[in-house]
This record gives C-alpha cells, sequence and structure tokens, in this order.
C-alpha cells in the first residue's frame, strides 16, 4: 500500500477550516420535553455520530427489548438510562458547514439544577425545548429566567412534539403567544419559534412536509443564524491576575503577570493599574511560550507581561490602564444571586466570595427580594435564600475586592459563593455600596498609585530577614498588660535574629498626629495613620508590633484598609473579650504573662511569618 | 500569527482556556501534579503546561508504568525528561507484576488486568502508599522518591469526545478517598470559576483537554511542532498506531500516514472520519460500558 491511495488533503480547506467559528449551544427545557431525542436527532441526521454508533445503541435496545429512542445516544451512561433522565450537561461535538458546535445537553429535572447552569454558563446562545402538548412548564420558565441572568443573549424557542398535537398552527400560536409574554418580561426577546418534532425529524435538520403554514428556519438553520460572540476588544482593559511567575530554573528572571484578559487590548509601554491596590507600573514586554515577540495582548486570550517596576502585586488583583473607566473598589455589594445549596443561604455565617481571582470571606447583610424563577413573583420581606431561589441581597466582604457592575462589564461583574467546599451559588454584582472606609480606601489607592517602588523587591527581603513583613497587633481590655507582652515578644524576636520594632501607640500619637486631638471622632483618622506607619515599616520588611486598647471589627477594618489584610495578626489580651472584633489568637491574662510570648512564637511560626533560613 | 489581526482561532481558542484551567491549578493546590501516559493528549497537556508557565512545568509528572509499555514510549518519556528538565515520576504495581496476576498471561482478564496495572497503581502512586521513583538528572537514573505526600491536585489528559461517560467530566471534578466518582452529583462551575476548594482526604481530577477533538490535538501538534512518539505513523508496513496503551491489549490500525500532515487529511476526510478513536482499546469492549466501570473506580 502506498500513500496515494489516501485522499490527499485537500488544498484550500485547511485555512478556512481553521478560520470556522467555534459556538458553545445550551439546550433547556422542561423534564421529558425531549431535549435529548432533539440533540440525538440533529446528531443523527447530519451524519455526526460516529460509524457504529446508531447502529450499536439500536441492537443494545433491540438486545434489552426496549423501544428504541435517540435520546439514548447521549445517554451513554447507564445509571441515566435507568432513570430516563438526563443527569449531566452532556457535551456533544457537532459540525455544520458554518461552524464547530459543541451542544450542551442540560438536564430538565430540578435536582440538576446546578449542572444546567454548568452548561448554559459556557454558552453563547441556547436553544429551549418545549413540549406541545405540555405546554410551558415551571422549568420552561426558570430555565429562560437562568439563561437571561447568566448572560446569554440569543435563543431559540423549540416547540417539540407537534406530531402529538396533529402539527396544528393554531396550538403552535398559543404556546409563541404565552411564552413570549413571560420572556418579555424579563428582557428577553428570542430570535424566533420552530414548531418540531423531534423523534420525526421535523424541522430539525429538514424542513417538515408536515407543516407547510411554518416559514421560518429550521433548527439547524436557526443555529447558524446565531452570531458569535467576538471578544470585547473595545471595552476597558481588564484581566484579573491569576498568579505572578518567577520561575529561576535554567536561569529564568523574569517576573511575569498572568491572567486571562477578560476585556480589552494591552500594549508594550501601557501604564497599568492593579486594583484593589491602585498600584501602577508600565508594560515592559509581553510574554509567551513557542511565539514570536508580541507587541499585545488582548479579550480571550491567556496572556502575561513583565513590568518596568518591581512593583508587589497577587493573584486576585485586576489589572487595568490608567486613563480608562476604572473598576468599582468596596467592601459591600448589591448583588443578583441564584443559590443552590441545600442549607439555606442565610445571615451571620460566613462564606467565601470567589469574583475574577479573588477569595473573599462574606457574610450575607441584607436580603432584598426573593424572587421564584418559575412565575417571577417576588416575595419581600425573607431573611434568607432557599435553595434554587433567585434573590437580590447584599452582602459585606470582609476586605475590598475589585470588580465591575454587570450592566457595564458582564464578564468581571460575575461571582460565586463557597460554603463548605462546595460552589453553592453565583451571580452578578449590580451595584457597589459605600462602607466606612470608602474615604480611607481612596487615599490608599492614590498612595498605592504614586508609590516609588523599591527596586528590592519583597520576597528578596523576606529571604533576606527569614520572615515575612507583618503587623502584630496586641489588643485587649482596658486593664490587659498588654505592652509587657510586647516588649517581650519584641526583645524574644530581636534575640532570634528577627527584624523586628515595637512601637508603642504614644510614639505615633504624640508625633505623627500631633495635628489632630485625641477625641473620639479623629479615631478613625488616628487609626489611618498608624496604619500608614505600619504599611512603611512592613514595606521595609519589618515584623512590627503594636499595641492598643479595645480594637473594635470597625478599627481593624481601618487598618485593614491601610495594611495588607494578609499580613496583620490580631491578639486578644484578656479573660474576656470586650469588642466586636475578629481575632487570630486569645490569651487569658494568666496565659500572656506566663507563656503569652511562646504561644505567639509558635504562631508566627505555624503561619510561615518566621520561618528558617535556606 | 493569528494575533497581530487580534483574531483567535478555534486552537488559539482551546489553548487559551487549557492555559487559564492549568494556572488556577497551580495557584489553588500546594501538592499538585500531572499524569503523563507518553501518548499524544497527554504530550498535547505538557506542552500547555509549557504554555501556561512560560518554558517550565512546576509540579511533578507521574507516569504509571505497567510494565507492558511498547519500549519506545518509555525512550521517549526518558529523553523528553532530560531535555525539558522536567520533574518525572513513576509508579508500579511491583506485586501484581511479579505474581503475573497480568492480562493474557495470569488467569484474569483484561478489565481486571487494567485495575491492577493502571487503576490500582495509580492511586496508590497518588496517595504516596507505594513508592515513587523520581528521574535524578544528574545521575540520568531513577530513585525513590522522598516525598511521599498525596496529591490533592491531578492534571489529566482526558478529552470529552473519547468515550460517553468522559462527555460528564467537569474540568475540575472531585475525587473521594477511595478516587471514586460519583458522576450523579458533581459540582457547578459557573463560567472561569471551578472547584478548588477541597475536604481533607478527598483530591480533584482537573481536565484541562476536555473541549479538545482528536483532530484538534492533531492540528495542535503540527502548529506547534511538538515531538510525538513514531508508533503513530507508518514505517513502510502500512500499520500504524491510532491510541497508544499497553502492547497485549492496543492493535494498531491500518493506515499509510506517514506523518502529522497526513494523520489530519486522515481525520478529517479518510477512512477514520467516522470511527472512534479508542476502537483498538480492546478493554473498552469486555463489558457494556468498560471505560465507565474502570473511571467510576479511578481510572483515567
Amino acid at each position: 500500500m502506498t500513500t496515494s491511495t489516501l485522499p490527499a488533503p485537500a488544498p484550500g480547506l485547511r485555512p478556512e477550516d481553521a478560520m470556522k467559528e467555534r459556538m458553545n449551544i445550551v439546550i433547556g427545557g422542561h423534564v421529558d420535553h425531549g431535549k435529548s431525542t432533539v440533540v440525538g436527532r440533529l446528531l443523527a441526521d447530519t451524519g455526526s455520530l460516529p460509524e457504529g454508533k446508531l447502529e450499536a445503541v439500536k441492537a443494545l435496545c433491540e438486545r434489552t427489548a426496549k423501544p428504541f429512542e435517540y435520546a439514548f445516544l447521549l445517554d451513554a451512561l447507564k445509571d441515566e438510562q435507568a432513570q430516563g433522565i438526563t443527569i449531566d450537561a452532556a457535551r456533544v461535538f457537532f459540525n455544520t458547514a458554518k461552524r464547530h458546535y459543541i451542544i450542551i445537553d442540560a438536564p430538565g429535572h430540578i435536582e440538576f439544577l446546578k449542572n444546567m447552569i454548568t452548561g448554559a454558563s459556557r454558552a453563547e446562545a441556547a436553544l429551549l425545548v418545549i413540549d406541545a402538548k405540555e405546554g410551558v412548564q415551571e422549568n420552561s420558565r426558570r430555565h429562560g429566567y437562568m439563561m437571561s441572568m447568566l448572560g446569554i443573549k440569543q435563543l431559540a424557542i423549540l416547540v417539540n412534539k407537534m406530531d402529538l398535537v396533529q402539527y396544528s398552527q393554531a396550538h403552535f400560536n398559543g404556546i409563541v403567544k404565552e411564552y413570549s409574554a413571560f420572556l418579555a418580561q424579563i428582557g428577553v426577546h428570542p430570535a424566533c419559534f420552530i414548531p418540531a418534532a423531534g423523534r420525526e425529524g421535523d424541522n430539525i435538520a429538514a424542513r417538515s412536509a408536515a407543516m407547510p403554514w411554518y416559514h421560518g428556519p429550521t433548527v439547524l438553520e436557526a443555529l447558524d443564524q446565531f452570531h458569535t460572540e467576538r471578544p470585547a476588544l473595545d471595552k476597558p482593559f481588564r484581566m484579573p491576575v491569576q498568579d505572578v511567575y518567577k520561575f529561576t530554573a535554567q536561569g529564568d528572571d523574569r517576573r511575569i503577570v498572568s491572567g486571562t484578559i477578560e476585556t480589552g487590548v494591552v500594549r508594550v509601554g501601557d501604564e497599568v493599574v492593579f486594583y484593589p491596590s491602585g498600584k501602577k507600573s508600565r508594560v515592559k514586554t509581553i510574554e509567551a511560550f513557542n511565539r514570536p515577540p508580541q507587541v499585545e495582548a488582548f479579550a480571550g486570550q491567556a496572556a502575561g507581561f513583565t513590568l518596568a517596576e518591581q512593583i508587589y502585586v497577587s493573584r486576585g488583583e485586576i489589572a487595568t490602564i490608567a486613563g480608562q473607566d476604572k473598576p468599582e473598589v468596596t467592601t459591600r455589594i448589591r448583588v443578583s444571586l441564584f443559590w443552590l445549596g441545600k442549607s439555606p443561604l442565610v445571615k451571620k455565617r460566613d462564606y467565601m466570595l470567589k469574583v475574577g481571582t479573588a477569595r473573599v470571606p462574606c457574610r450575607l447583610e441584607e436580603v432584598h427580594r426573593v424572587i421564584d424563577a418559575s412565575n417571577l413573583n417576588a416575595s419581600e420581606a425573607k431573611d434568607r435564600i432557599d435553595r434554587h431561589d433567585v434573590a437580590e441581597c447584599t452582602f459585606k466582604l470582609n476586605r475590598a475586592a475589585a470588580f465591575d457592575l454587570a450592566d457595564e462589564l458582564a464578564a468581571t461583574s460575575r461571582f460565586v459563593i463557597v460554603d463548605d467546599y462546595e460552589i453553592r451559588g453565583g451571580g452578578i454584582v449590580r451595584e457597589a455600596l459605600s462602607d466606612r472606609q470608602s474615604d480611607i480606601r481612596e487615599k490608599v489607592m492614590l498612595r498605592n498609585f504614586k508609590w516609588e517602588p523599591s527596586i528590592i523587591p519583597p520576597e528578596r527581603r523576606a529571604e533576606k530577614y527569614s520572615q515575612k513583613a507583618s503587623l502584630i497587633l496586641i489588643t485587649g481590655a482596658r486593664d490587659a498588660d498588654r505592652k509587657t507582652l510586647a516588649k517581650d515578644l519584641e526583645s524574644r524576636l530581636f534575640e532570634d535574629g528577627r527584624v523586628v520594632y515595637f512601637a508603642g501607640m504614644a510614639n505615633v500619637v504624640y508625633g505623627v498626629d500631633a495635628d489632630i486631638a485625641r477625641k473620639a471622632e479623629n479615631r478613625q483618622e488616628h487609626l489611618r495613620r498608624l496604619g500608614e506607619v505600619s504599611n512603611m515599616m512592613l514595606d521595609a520588611g519589618a515584623i512590627l508590633i503594636v499595641t492598643a486598647q479595645e480594637l473594635s471589627q470597625d478599627d481593624l477594618e481601618v487598618v485593614k484598609t491601610a495594611v495588607d489584610p494578609d499580613r496583620i495578626e490580631l491578639i486578644w489580651v484578656g479573660d474576656h473579650v470586650t469588642t466586636d472584633v475578629s481575632y487570630d489568637m486569645i490569651l487569658g491574662d494568666q496565659e500572656a504573662a506566663s507563656e503569652g510570648v511562646d504561644r505567639i512564637k509558635r504562631l508566627l511560626q505555624d503561619k510561615g511569618i518566621l520561618f528558617r533560613p535556606w | 500569527m493569528t494575533n497581530t489581526a487580534q483574531t483567535m482561532d478555534h486552537l488559539d481558542q482551546l489553548e487559551a482556556r487549557s492555559v487559564h484551567i492549568f494556572r488556577e491549578a497551580y495557584a489553588n493546590f500546594k501538592s499538585l501534579c500531572m499524569l503523563w501516559s507518553i501518548g499524544k493528549d497527554s504530550t498535547v497537556l505538557l506542552w500547555l503546561a509549557r504554555k501556561a508557565f512560560y518554558g517550565h512545568v512546576p509540579f511533578p509528572l507521574v507516569h504509571i508504568d505497567t510494565s507492558f509499555k511498547i519500549a519506545e514510549m518509555i525512550q521517549y518519556r526518558d529523553r523528553l525528561a532530560a531535555e525539558w528538565n522536567l520533574n518525572l515520576i513513576y509508579g508500579q504495581n511491583v506485586q501484581a507484576l511479579q505474581e503475573k496476576r497480568t492480562f493474557p498471561d495470569g488467569a484474569i482478564d483484561r478489565i481486571a488486568c487494567c485495575g491492577a496495572l493502571k487503576t490500582e497503581a495509580l492511586k496508590k502512586t497518588l496517595s504516596g502508599e507505594w513508592p515513587r521513583w523520581k528521574f535524578n538528572h544528574a545521575k540520568k537514573a531513577y530513585e525513590i522518591d522522598k516525598n511521599s505526600e498525596p496529591y490533592t491536585g491531578v492534571i489529566v489528559g482526558a478529552r470529552a469526545d473519547e468515550e460517553g461517560s468522559r462527555s460528564k467530566e467537569r474540568y475540575f471534578s472531585p475525587r473521594n478517598q477511595q478516587s471514586t466518582w460519583d458522576v450523579g452529583d458533581q459540582p457547578p462551575e459557573f463560567w472561569n470559576q471551578y472547584k478548588t476548594d477541597f475536604a481533607p482526604g478527598t483530591h480533584l481530577r482537573i481536565h484541562p483537554l476536555l473541549d479538545w477533538t482528536e483532530l484538534n490535538i492533531w492540528e495542535y501538534i503540527e502548529r506547534e511542532n511538538i515531538p510525538t512518539v513514531s508508533l503513530y505513523y507508518d514505517h513502510g508496513t502500512g500499520i500504524r498506531y491510532r491510541s497508544l496503551g499497553c502492547g497485549p491489549c492496543t492493535k494498531p490500525v491500518e493506515s499509510t500516514s506517514r506523518n502529522v500532515q497526513e494523520i489530519i487529511a486522515e481525520l478529517k476526510t479518510g477512512k477514520f472520519a467516522n470511527i472512534a478513536e479508542r476502537a483498538g482499546r480492546a478493554q473498552d469492549k469486555d463489558d457494556g460500558g468498560g471505560l465507565e466501570t474502570l473511571r467510576r473506580d479511578g481510572y483515567m
């Protein structure tokens, strides 16, 4: 045999094919309305099945004395066929002359809403299937609502099983009217309604002879009529930082800020600003492996760049370009959210919010309204959000995060909520609310923007001093002996060879704060200045110990605005906690005196703040 | 290149998503590793890791050596390990091999053989219960790895188009202590947010190649000029391997494709355009859903 027996690669096919668009389509709808049958039929009618698959499934049906169903082609898993419902969002590959499609078969059963959302959040367009005989059902509405919330703008409605209603045009029109009215309420305008019969193949890949009154597209045509979403190149630049890499192997000294660009374009020489910190630098090079040198990177790319100045930025910040619209930075957000957790979302419980690449502990502050997705009724006055609810609520974040608003930049407005290791809900940020630290945060961001970075990077200092620069706040009840503990700790760490400094409050109050009175209304400003002094000491690589009486959570929030919250350890001294502050360690009066220094030192070792030189 | 025009073709898009997933995995898992079967998929996976980390591979590559792999695969493995400065580790079911509990020598079927040499070896190697042999670059030899920490994140080259059960996978897919997969109750994945939190004792399988097809793999190998094992190509005998596994259970296919370009042409328009890739893998056929049985139990 020689290669000449094989068909030669058609010249001109390859470049054309490489340019072919890709599109993710999700198919949703109420249980048993025939989604899998429609997809199975599409695959069979367009010759997209692997050779022998159709025959194999038919043979299996014969062996097990089950009538053949097109849905079996997708329900490849044994227990799915046993249950007769689609469990997960199965992905099916599919080609037309125009595009590569990935069809995501979303399950209709309410139990599996999270799988449907998984499928839908990857899709650019949706097909929604409604059973002509059963008509519009709970999940027909719920899925329509969810898809709009997930950001899918293109929707085609497939009225299936028309054979069961004798291909009646009047029946079809009734469903069109009812469902259009519902979609209009949520601001969704479908591309088309298609009367079809999956099992018979009517209007799926081929035009139906049974419905001569219908002149719109077949399902296949409707798919090809959807538009491919172009990456948002003309929007402000946003790149959530996944990491800053410095791999030293084989003499590599690049320090590369890396992430996937959500919107916009970045070029060599651009002034980039990172939020929430507000730090800025200039793009020195665009980095990529096995590619010719680049001068720009754009939306959709998994990119990386080096900076002209060695500023300290880390995962969780968003890279932006100076002069373009800024993202929001705050600790209070109003959101639209859907909840999937078996336990309800409640107040006074800590959750983890993931937005962009940031992870921020948060609490539910207020529930504004809960909407039943299946009928859009708003029920007021609820203080929790139950499973499968869609709601508007406010979260209080443990520290400031950067994000955009859903109406402005959808991609960077999206978040999920993690509880007990699992993603339990997700949504979009509608509004950035002010918090008590807003004014201070503005000052801090400006300071970071103007900050003159040292040419010695923080990790070099950490390496040299064998310690992570940290602020140790020792607070406690009025009569607790904080100062002795602080001084003993300073002395112990110093003798261990650490770079450590104890700053008594008086040192700050009568020096840096000499121009402001020691009054309650100036407390925030005193704390801000303490934070600024601490920030500078930490930038120098030191461990700074500060004592303060009865710090409250609000006080701590102010300090956290000025100092990286990851670098603060709060020790409460005293048998009773008299404020609402959250602490990293508590020492009773007796303990503080007898073993306080040892305990704190162990804490610092456990947290990797003190480490051995390598 | 396409990027001066600020457009991305389908390979650019697949690459970008895979790189994103790699970076999420690296940021979230302290004890991360990647499985490398030496085949084309996991070699593309390795290449994508080098894309994500600018030429570096900052975690160990774990190879499960059944001892039945075709000899050229092992030579190729050790050559790339040296050239690309890889942290390479292999694990093996030494006992099953000593006792000859293998197919076809032992009195066991293909599924049981895969179970022992692949699934069990993989589980015990990942958990650190069995020894791991690590490539020493200075000595150019393998030695017992002192690190026996369990891996909590395992990057795997599974593709959704390979087989029905794989099309149900998540990019970040949890496994419990016994490495089993609960396909009926999987975590949701929204937009670019994945399950990166995990309870003690559990681990995650990470699938950066989930959206790739067999054709995409070859197109990318061609575009990036990725070195592959020559077993994939016909050397004049009219046969080649389409999928690589153990010698006794992987049959070559009749094909005269001599290079990457000819394989791509064959996949697009030739006789393989509609035949499943794993058709040459005998263990898939031994029960109704052979691969599914293996996967639930922890198989790649």
